[in-house]
C-alpha cells in the first residue's frame, strides 16, 4: 500500500552518505568471483544448435525465484557467500546478464505471468485468474503442434494454478501447460489424515491476512498416479523427508522429467518469499537452499539422456526486493517501492546453444524471455512485447 | 466527488481534533488533486491518536499548503495532477474512508503503470516540504541503542558488518551490568528531557526493570493481544465469502479494546498498528522489535530509543511440520542474532532519516559479551579499538 508519509521521508544528507554502498558497477559484481569475461569483448558467433532435427530435440527449463532476491544477497560481493553453487558451478558455464529489468507490477504471480507471456500483465496479483496474453506454453504447443504432456509448470499455490493458460481467444483453452502445485498435491494426499495440515499451504508471506483460494485447472490427485507415476504413499513418504516446499517442487520437477520428458518446463520456487516475515536469517537460508536446488536440477539435467546436451536452463529471480536505504520500504522484507533495487535483478542462461563464462551488462527486460525462448525453440510469440536476447541466439 | 466539492459537513465523522483541523484548512484542501488528497486525509483522520511529532508535522504541512499562492499550489502538485484516475475512484468515499481509497489507488497505480510516476511525485513533494518546513533544534542529540544476541553463548560469525564502517568497533567491552547501564542512561535522558513519547524502550521479550519515564513496548507483554488478533484472523478468514481485502479492512478497524489493550490510547493505537500492519510481527519477536523500532522512529521521532532483541521461535522445517508433533516451539538464538544484526542496521538507517542526523549517536552491543560498535559525531569511522571499556563509558564516547 502506498504511504506518502514514508515515501517522503528520505532526507538529503542520508541519501548522499549511503550512495557509496551501491557505487560499484554491476559489471564488477560477479566477474571477480566467477571469472567471467565481459560479453562485449568477445567475438560474435553463437554455438546455437542448428538444424530441424536438433531443434525438435531442444528443451528449455526456466527456473524463477518467485520470491524476489536482491543482488546484495546473491551476486553482489557481500552476497556471494550465500550462493556457492550458482557462483562457482553454474555461472562459469553460463551467459550471465547483470541487468534484468522488470517494469511491471511487482507481485509474484503477476510478475511470473508477465515472464511467461512476454507482456507486462495487469492482473490482480492475489486473484486466481489467467493471464490476458498468450503464454509461452500456448505459443509452443500451437506453433510446434506439441501435446499437453510436452510442457509443464511446477509452482507455488497462490494464483499460479492459472499460469499455464491465458484468456486469449487466439490461444487459450486446451493449448496451455499442465500446472502442478506440489503443496496442493500434498494437501490432497494427506486429506484422509486426522491431523490438520492447513498451515502447510501457507504460501503467501506478504501478509498474515491472506488465505489461499483455489479454483481452475490444478492437477488432481489421481494425476499423481497417471502422470508422476507416484503412489500417494510414496509421495507423502518423500514429502516427510524434505525441509521445504521448494524441495518438494524440485522433486516433482525431476519426476516429471523422468516420466514425461517435457520439452518446456517451468519451475517457480518460492521459499525466498519468507522474507516477508521480516526474519533476515530465514530469507538468507532460503536463498542458500534455492542455490543448492538449482545445482541439483542442473545435475539432473546432465545425468538424464533426454536432457543432457540439448537443454537450455534459464535461472532468474522474478524481480528484486526493496533497497535498505529506500524510505518507502523496509529493506529486504518487501518489494513495494518500485525502486531500482526491486526492479533490477539478474539472469543466467546455460546449456545448449549458450556461450559459457560470459557476462553481459546491457539491460534486458523480463518480457524478453519469451521471445528468446521462441527463437531458440522455433515458435513465434506474436503478441509478446519483448525482444529476443540477441546474445543468446 | 472531486476535492473542489468538499464541504465541512463531510468531516463530521472525523474525531474532534481531526475534524477541526480539516475544516480550518478546507479552502486549501479543495485545491489539491484527488491523487494526493486522500493520502493526506488518511493521516489527518487519525490526528487525535497521533504522537506529538506527527501532529506537529501535519500541522506544519497543512500550514504550508494553506500559505501557498494558487501558482505555488499548481506547481507543487502538478505531478500528482497528471496522474490519471478513473471515474470509479471519484465515486469512492475518499473523505470518510481515505485508507480504503489509498489501497484501491495503489492497486490502480500498479495496474496502470503509474506507480513510478506517483513515487517520484511523492518523493519530490516530500523533499519540497522538508525544504520549506523549519525544523526546531533538538533539545539533545538523538541516541539509538540496540542490544542483540540474547541467549547466544558464543558466536564467532561476522557481526555489525554494515555498521562498522560508520563507527568504531570495540572488542573489549566489559559486559557486566551492561543492560542496566544502558537502561540507566536512557532513563537519565528521559528524566532530564521529559518529552511525551520522547524516550523509548522496545523489548523483544520480557522487559527488564526500567524507569517509568521510558515508553515501553514489549513483545511478551503483548502476547494476549497477539493471540486475540490471530484468533480474530482465524475466525474472520473462515467466514463464507471473506476475501483478503475484506479481512484486511476488518482487521484495520480493530480497536485496542477489542484486543484487550487498556490505558494509553495513543500508545495502544500504535501497538495495534504494529500488530495489524506489520508483516511477521505477530509471529517472530525479532520482526516485532525491528518493525516497532522502525515505526517508533518514523512516527514518534524519539530522542532516545533502546531496542533489545530476544530469541524468536524456531521456524520448523516441512518434514517436522508433517510429523504433526505439537508442543511449545523452541527458540532459535543464533538465527535471531542474524535477524537482529540486520535489524540494528535498519534502525541506524531509520534514525539517520530524522532531523539532527549529523549529531546523533548509535551503539549496538552483543549482549553479555564484549563486542560492540559505537557511532557518533566524534568517533572515527571504520576503525577498531582494543581498549577495555564499559557500556556507560562507551555511550559517553558516542555522545561526545
Amino acid at each position: 500500500m502506498i504511504n506518502l508519509r514514508t515515501l517522503s521521508e528520505e532526507k538529503s544528507l542520508f541519501g548522499a552518505e549511503l550512495a557509496c554502498h551501491v557505487g560499484r558497477s554491476r559489471r564488477d559484481f560477479i566477474r571477480d568471483a566467477a571469472g567471467l569475461a565481459l560479453g562485449s569483448t568477445l567475438l560474435s558467433g553463437s554455438s546455437l544448435l542448428h538444424g530441424q532435427a536438433l531443434l525438435k530435440k531442444r528443451k528449455v527449463i526456466v527456473v524463477t525465484f518467485g520470491g524476489g532476491a536482491r543482488d546484495q544477497e546473491t551476486f553482489a560481493p557481500e552476497g556471494q557467500e550465500h550462493i556457492p553453487y550458482l557462483l562457482k558451478e553454474l555461472a562459469p558455464q553460463s551467459s550471465f546478464f547483470t541487468q534484468m529489468m522488470n517494469h511491471g507490477i511487482l507481485g509474484h504471480y503477476v510478475a511470473n505471468a508477465s515472464l511467461a507471456t512476454g507482456v507486462y500483465e495487469s492482473l490482480n496479483n492475489f486473484s486466481v485468474v489467467p493471464p490476458d496474453s498468450p503464454t509461452v506454453f500456448e505459443y509452443f504447443r500451437k506453433d510446434l503442434n506439441r501435446p499437453s504432456s510436452n510442457t509443464w509448470v511446477v509452482a507455488p499455490s497462490n494464483g499460479f494454478n492459472r499460469i499455464g493458460e491465458s484468456n486469449s481467444r487466439l490461444y487459450g483453452p486446451g493449448l496451455g501447460a499442465g500446472v502442478i502445485l506440489p503443496k496442493h498435491l500434498l494437501q490432497a494426499a494427506l486429506s484422509g489424515s486426522k491431523v490438520e495440515y492447513g498451515h502447510l499451504l501457507r504460501d503467501n508471506y506478504e501478509t498474515p491476512l491472506e488465505v489461499p483460494r483455489l479454483g481452475g485447472n490444478e492437477v488432481h490427485l489421481q494425476q499423481l498416479d497417471n502422470i508422476l507415476k507416484l503412489s500417494v504413499a510414496d509421495f507423502t513418504a518423500h514429502a516427510r523427508t524434505v525441509s521445504s516446499p521448494d524441495e518438494l517442487s524440485l522433486y516433482i520437477a525431476k519426476q516429471l522429467m523422468r516420466e514425461e520428458s517435457p520439452s518446456l518446463l517451468w519451475l517457480t520456487l518460492h521459499d525466498i518469499d519468507i522474507a516477508h516475515s521480516g526474519a533476515y536469517s530465514l530469507y538468507v537460508d532460503a536463498i542458500q537452499r534455492t542455490d543448492r536446488l538449482c545445482a541439483d536440477l542442473w545435475k539432473a539435467v546432465q545425468s538424464d539422456p533426454e536432457y543432457s546436451g540439448n537443454t537450455t536452463l534459464f535461472i532468474l529471480p522474478d524481480f528484486g526486493r526493496d533497497a535498505d536505504t529506500d524510505a518507502g520500504g523496509n529493506g529486504f522484507q518487501h518489494h513495494r517501492t518500485g525502486g531500482a533495487a526491486s526492479r533490477t535483478t539478474w539472469m543466467m542462461a546455460l546449456g545448449a546453444g549458450v556461450k559459457q563464462g560470459v557476462i553481459y551488462e546491457r539491460p534486458i527486460q523480463s518480457i524478453d524471455l519469451v521471445p528468446t525462448i521462441g527463437a531458440m525453440m522455433g515458435f513465434s510469440p506474436k503478441l509478446s512485447q519483448g525482444q529476443p536476447i540477441r546474445e543468446l541466439l | 466527488m472531486l476535492p473542489t466539492d468538499l464541504t465541512a459537513e463531510q468531516f463530521r465523522s472525523y474525531p474532534p481534533l481531526a475534524q477541526r483541523l480539516a475544516v480550518s484548512h478546507l479552502a486549501a484542501l479543495r485545491q489539491l488533486p484527488l491523487s494526493f488528497l486522500p493520502s493526506l486525509l488518511r493521516e489527518l483522520i487519525e490526528y487525535d491518536d497521533k504522537f506529538p511529532a506527527e501532529r506537529a508535522a501535519l500541522d506544519s504541512e497543512l500550514a504550508t499548503i494553506t500559505a501557498f499562492s494558487p501558482a505555488q499550489t499548481a506547481n507543487c502538485f502538478r505531478a500528482f495532477a497528471q496522474i490519471r484516475l478513473s471515474s470509479t475512484q471519484e465515486r469512492l468515499d475518499w473523505v470518510g474512508q481515505p485508507a480504503e481509497f489509498t489501497e484501491e489507488l495503489s492497486a490502480f497505480l500498479w495496474s496502470s503503470h503509474q506507480m513510478d510516476a506517483f513515487q517520484k511525485a511523492a518523493t519530490d513533494y516530500g523533499n519540497r516540504m522538508h525544504t520549506v518546513t523549519e525544523t526546531e533544534a533538538l533539545p539533545l542529540p538523538r541516541l539509538g541503542i540496540v542490544v542483540i544476541g540474547q541467549g547466544v553463548a558464543s558466536y564467532n560469525g561476522p557481526l555489525f558488518r554494515k555498521l562498522r564502517e560508520h563507527g568504531t568497533y570495540f572488542g573489549s567491552v566489559d559486559p557486566s551490568d551492561g543492560l542496566q547501564q544502558l537502561l540507566a542512561v536512557a532513563a537519565k535522558r528521559a528524566q532530564a528531557h521529559p518529552l511525551p513519547y520522547g524516550h523509548w524502550y522496545i523489548e523483544g521479550g520480557e522487559p527488564a526493570a526500567y524507569h517509568p519515564s521510558l515508553t515501553c513496548v514489549s513483545y511478551a507483554k503483548l502476547e494476549p493481544a497477539r493471540s486475540a488478533l490471530l484468533k480474530r484472523i482465524e475466525t474472520e478468514a473462515a467466514k463464507p465469502g471473506m476475501g483478503p481485502e475484506a479481512l484486511r479492512n476488518h482487521i484495520a478497524r480493530l480497536t485496542p479494546a477489542e484486543l484487550g489493550l487498556t490505558g494509553d490510547l495513543v500508545l495502544n493505537r500504535f501497538q495495534v498498528k504494529v500488530l495489524t500492519e506489520g508483516s511477521g510481527t505477530q509471529i517472530f519477536s525479532t520482526t516485532f522489535a525491528q518493525w516497532t523500532a522502525r515505526e517508533a522512529l518514523r512516527r514518534a521521532e524519539p530522542l532516545t530509543l533502546l531496542v533489545r532483541y530476544s530469541p524468536r521461535q524456531r521456524q520448523r522445517p516441512m518434514n517436522e511440520l508433517l510429523s504433526s508433533s505439537t508442543g511449545k516451539l523452541a527458540v532459535d538464538p543464533v538465527s535471531s542474532l542474524i535477524d537482529a544484526d540486520m535489524g540494528a542496521w535498519y534502525q541506524w538507517i531509520n534514525q539517520q532519516r530524522l532531523p539532527g542526523a549529523m549529531w546523533s549517536s548509535f551503539v549496538v552491543w552483543l549482549e553479555g559479551q564484549n563486542r560492540a560498535v559505537a557511532i557518533g559525531p566524534s568517533l572515527p569511522r571504520g576503525t577498531e579499538s582494543k581498549s577495555a571499556i564499559n557500556l556507560k563509558t562507551l555511550l559517553s564516547l558516542a555522545l561526545a
